[in-house]
């Protein structure tokens, strides 16, 4: 019964057999994560794929005024401006996301959260905003005024 | 590494303190040893409630016209959510049934006398609040036998003289089982009654720990008799490696369970639909149900079903104050209490199975 001879096979017996324990543990963690993991990222939600809505009839919005209309599932801006040509913008501020307003004052559009100013035609001014609003098309069909993702030049 | 980490906090808060009672733990070893698992296991399956409750609140939406649809779109939509939620159905039925199994091993091994009646008290009062779980979170699918299992259901509170009217509004959130019914019982299942649970939980546990583990009275006699047959194992490590090891196993049977059962979702409840045929309450409130059935309409001169609900309600007192009817000498045990036990077990077995074969 020499001491090394025993203990040597022992030893090694008992680091295979934590080692299949601990593997065994952590596997069994593994499959109680991932479906957790799955579980908590919400399932994508279909994109509505819009690319053209009615932001309103012609007579609703008066000269120099803006209104919020629904692009997707998006906001987008409509404005009229003082010269009587329709403008249309996304409304999210390109900063961190707040809906723009127009600003009758000062002819501009204008983000209440960091105080971001962006031109009618959606260019960046002054403020923290880092790009210009997405423009959008504009046209007539009869009465209703029809906005159009820009087509890629 | 970790050991750093494990010196480094134990220099500045002194862990070892905390851990030495339980080290000084210990579990007595005999033949009915397996019994002392099942409030472990209870705990653990509330533990899997706890997690996987949470998980469904992140898109459970309570309310008559949202509920349905919420929990049929975690089933259909939300990935695993068909698996999340059938765990927590079934973990909750398990733990209905290990909770009901520790508390007759606890009779049995007579566990509950002198010093521990307080521990029986609290014990009794987590069993009736786990059941509580079951019959608010039974509604919240808002499907046709849950809806009308709680018209039923708190129709009966209202049964009781004087209080029964005003409990049962209280219950409902109005005259009816409507969607007002839905939101209380939420707020009930999720807020009020894990709150009273956890702290039932907290003084149960230090009462166990205070007191540790009793030994059956035949047991301990044995002992007397032959010191040699004493054995124990430490609580920390040898007792909870073990429990973790059912624990291991519970899980296993519960994923099977949940995997190859998956709990169904039912109708959407119409409040103003007929109650289906053959409706019948959770298994672990058929020995109740089935005796109301059993009850004539008039005995005496007492509504039978206030009588049931009465009796039912004295017989939940009595149980609860169980240990202070037993003897304070270990070695005259009082036999009728046994055989109260052994009573009840098929009582409630028996009612069970009628209740669950009957038409």
């Amino acid at each position: 019964m020499c001491g090394d001879q025993n203990t040597q096979p022992g030893a090694t017996r008992r680091r295979v057999m934590s080692a299949f324990l601990g593997g065994g543990v952590l596997a069994t963690f593994a499959s109680f994560l991932y479906p957790i993991v799955r579980y908590i990222l919400p399932p994508p939600v279909a994109d509505l794929g819009v690319n053209e809505v009615v932001a309103g009839k012609v007579g609703d919005l008066k000269p120099n005024t803006g209104a919020i209309f629904r692009f997707g599932s998006s906001p987008g801006l409509l404005i009229l401006a003082s010269d009587g040509t329709y403008q249309a913008l996304s409304a999210t501020c390109t900063h961190l996301g707040c809906t723009v307003q127009y600003r009758e004052d000062l002819h501009q559009v204008w983000c209440p959260c960091h105080n971001g100013i962006y031109g009618i035609d959606g260019r960046n001014i002054s403020g923290p905003p880092p790009k210009p609003l997405q423009a959008y098309d504009v046209h007539l069909r009869g009465d209703e005024i029809v906005v159009t993702l820009k087509r890629e030049a | 590494m970790i050991a750093a980490i494990i010196r480094w906090l134990d220099e500045r808060l002194h862990l070892e303190d905390l851990i030495a009672p339980f080290r000084h733990k210990t579990v007595p070893v005999h033949r009915l040893t397996y019994w002392y698992f099942f409030g472990g296991i209870t705990l653990f399956l509330f533990g899997v409630q706890v997690i996987t409750g949470i998980l469904l609140l992140l898109y459970y939406n309570a309310g008559a016209n949202e509920a349905f649809e919420s929990v049929q779109y975690i089933m259909t939509k939300v990935r695993y959510g068909w698996l999340i939620r059938s765990i927590h159905s079934w973990s909750a039925n398990l733990m209905i049934l290990t909770a009901f199994l520790h508390m007759f091993s606890v009779l049995f091994l007579k566990a509950y006398r002198k010093p521990r009646e307080l521990t029986w008290v609290s014990g009794m009062l987590l069993l009736f609040l786990v059941m509580g779980f079951g019959f608010s979170g039974y509604l919240l699918p808002w499907n046709t036998l849950a809806f009308f299992a709680t018209k039923v259901g708190t129709a009966m509170v209202g049964q009781i003289p004087i209080v029964g009217q005003p409990m049962m509004i209280f219950l409902r959130g109005g005259q009816q089982v409507t969607g007002a019914t839905l939101i209380r019982f939420f707020g009930f299942h999720v807020a009020v009654l894990p709150g009273l649970v956890v702290v039932l939980i907290a003084i149960h546990l230090f009462l166990v720990q205070r007191l540790g583990m009793s030994v059956p009275p035949k047991i301990e006699a044995e002992w007397v008799e032959n010191p040699s047959a004493r054995r124990e194992m430490k609580f920390f490590p040898n007792f909870l490696l073990r429990e973790m090891m059912a624990w291991y196993v519970a899980i296993g049977v519960l994923g099977a369970l949940a995997a190859i059962f998956p709990w169904n979702l039912g109708v959407k409840a119409d409040p103003f639909g007929s109650a289906p045929a053959g409706i019948k309450p959770e298994w672990y409130f058929l020995f109740m149900f089935q005796t109301l059935k059993l009850i004539p309409s008039k005995v005496w001169f007492i509504d039978g079903e206030v009588l049931g609900v009465l009796g039912c309600g004295l017989v939940a007192l009595l149980w609860l104050l169980l240990p202070f009817f037993e003897s304070e000498q270990p070695s005259r045990p009082k036999r009728w209490i046994t055989g109260l036990a052994i009573f009840a077990l098929m009582y409630v077995t028996g009612m069970s199975v009628y209740g669950f074969l009957a038409k």
